[in-house]
């Protein structure tokens, strides 16, 4: 990638929030606790993110959201919709060792670990800070709601972007191939 | 899956002659002073004036069933939730408490809680209309022209033109990458377990994403050798110039925030507009 925000990045920022947007709309597995799904499309986002960096990260997920709200409730639910897009912004900015990394066919313990601890860091400032402080502040929700939901949401998103996230990534990584391992037939 | 829900029609109507830029302006202005109020006068007035817009647009009930039914199960399990984490939500906000019955220990029923969650559900209902007859009569390359228009960076707007694009064919991959590995014995209906269900979300995820990686590769080359962004700027295809209808509505979105301000800061001193005192 040459510039900040290359072809390369815009393009895989539009595909990428197609991708979170029919996930996110069309793809839920229903999850222990009622009346809540896991996202599969957040593992998605934390793939591009982790790849493409955090301008992606933040746009894929906040478009895909924001369409996805737009499309099955009429108008987005903004607070959570920023949510979104801050968590994917944050596992972005594990891209700067996991991109590099994973273009050379790399994705071992070492990364693995890098990228979930942001997936961490990003789930748990997504929606236990952004999110319920938005809810509160835009739409003024009692505290006590918006905090139980936030925990619920930070759970089960991390859960989702850190295992499907690590399977997309090893998965990609594992078709491309490294510097150096290619050696000469004797 | 059913992609029909989102269906853009080709009408020639008030709504559907405003440029996406205005419309965009509009929408943008009327949820802010949604938001900003939690008077219901404000919000019964601009909840009747987005019906209307329904109304004007011609949009018919059927293309809009789906969304009304996820609509009206949020927002019941919202109303449930909101009494069940704080049953005297409202007498806090009030200040008063106007006893109707009690259900049992802490959950009263109140007039205050029921005056806070009505406005509260009136709040999320006037919005969706707006985004409906937004939604619905704009055309989606000239959505990411609009945005443009109100100052986003071209690249960004490109890339929201791109997710517009490309949508029903990552929906279509996904369809076949599934129809595929069901054929090779997967199993895909909901009876197995999370973990279980969770496995094979990724069995199709994999080559839906490497599907996705080739594409980026291929787009973004054809886009390269066209020279896309090396300019500071981009003209719009599908951009409409603005007209007197389009300042018009601006204006009038512009007016009704500033009144619903004033209505917050000038006559109830706060957010709230409280009838109890």
């Amino acid at each position: 990638m040459n510039s900040k925000f290359s072809t390369r990045t815009i393009v895989a920022t539009g595909l990428g929030a197609a991708v979170f947007f029919v996930l996110f709309t069309y793809v839920k597995v229903p999850s222990p606790i009622p009346e809540t799904s896991l996202q599969t499309a957040y593992g998605v986002s934390s793939f591009f993110a982790a790849i493409f960096g955090p301008l992606a990260g933040f746009l894929i997920a906040f478009i895909g959201h924001a369409l996805s709200d737009f499309i099955g409730y009429g108008s987005p639910w903004w607070s959570w919709v920023i949510a979104s897009g801050v968590a994917a912004m944050i596992t972005g900015f594990a891209a700067g060792k996991i991109a590099p990394a994973v273009e050379e066919g790399e994705f071992s313990t070492k990364e693995l670990s890098y990228f979930l601890l942001w997936v961490a860091v990003a789930n748990v400032a997504a929606w236990l800070v952004v999110a319920p402080v938005l809810d509160i502040v835009m739409y003024a929700e009692p505290v006590k709601t918006v905090f139980v939901q936030g925990i619920a949401a930070a759970a089960m998103d991390a859960i989702v972007s850190g295992i499907l996230g690590s399977v997309l990534l090893k998965a990609y990584a594992s078709t491309k191939t490294g510097k150096g391992t290619l050696s000469r037939d004797n | 899956m059913k992609l029909k829900v989102f269906s853009y029609s080709r009408l020639d109507t008030f709504v559907h002659r405003l440029s996406g830029l205005s419309k965009l302006v509009c929408f943008l202005l009327l949820t802010t002073a949604i938001m900003l109020t939690y008077d219901i006068r404000v919000i019964l007035a601009i909840t009747v004036l987005s019906f209307v817009m329904i109304r004007v647009a011609k949009i018919q009930f059927k293309q809009i069933r789906l969304m009304l039914i996820y609509v009206g199960i949020f927002l019941a399990f919202n109303f449930v939730l909101t009494y069940l984490f704080e049953p005297e939500y409202g007498v806090k906000i009030y200040g008063t408490k106007h006893l109707l019955f009690t259900f049992f220990g802490p959950y009263t029923v109140t007039l205050e809680q029921l005056f806070y969650q009505i406005t509260k559900l009136m709040k999320y209902l006037s919005v969706i209309p707006l985004g409906i007859s937004f939604i619905l009569t704009t055309n989606p390359s000239e959505f990411a022209s609009s945005l443009n228009g109100i100052g986003i960076s071209y690249r960004i707007c490109t890339a929201l033109s791109l997710t517009l694009r490309y949508f029903p064919d990552v929906a279509q991959d996904y369809n076949t990458i599934s129809l595929a590995q069901q054929a090779r014995g997967i199993e895909m209906s909901g009876k197995a377990k999370m973990t279980e269900r969770l496995k094979r979300v990724a069995s199709i995820l994999i080559p839906l994403i490497m599907t996705t990686m080739d594409r980026i590769e291929l787009i973004s080359n054809a886009m390269d050798l066209r020279g896309y962004g090396k300019n500071k700027k981009r003209t719009w295809y599908s951009r409409r110039p603005l007209k007197k209808a389009d300042y018009v509505s601006m204006i009038v979105s512009l007016l009704i925030l500033i009144g619903s301000l004033y209505v917050r800061f000038a006559i109830n001193h706060s957010m709230f507009y409280n009838p109890f005192v």
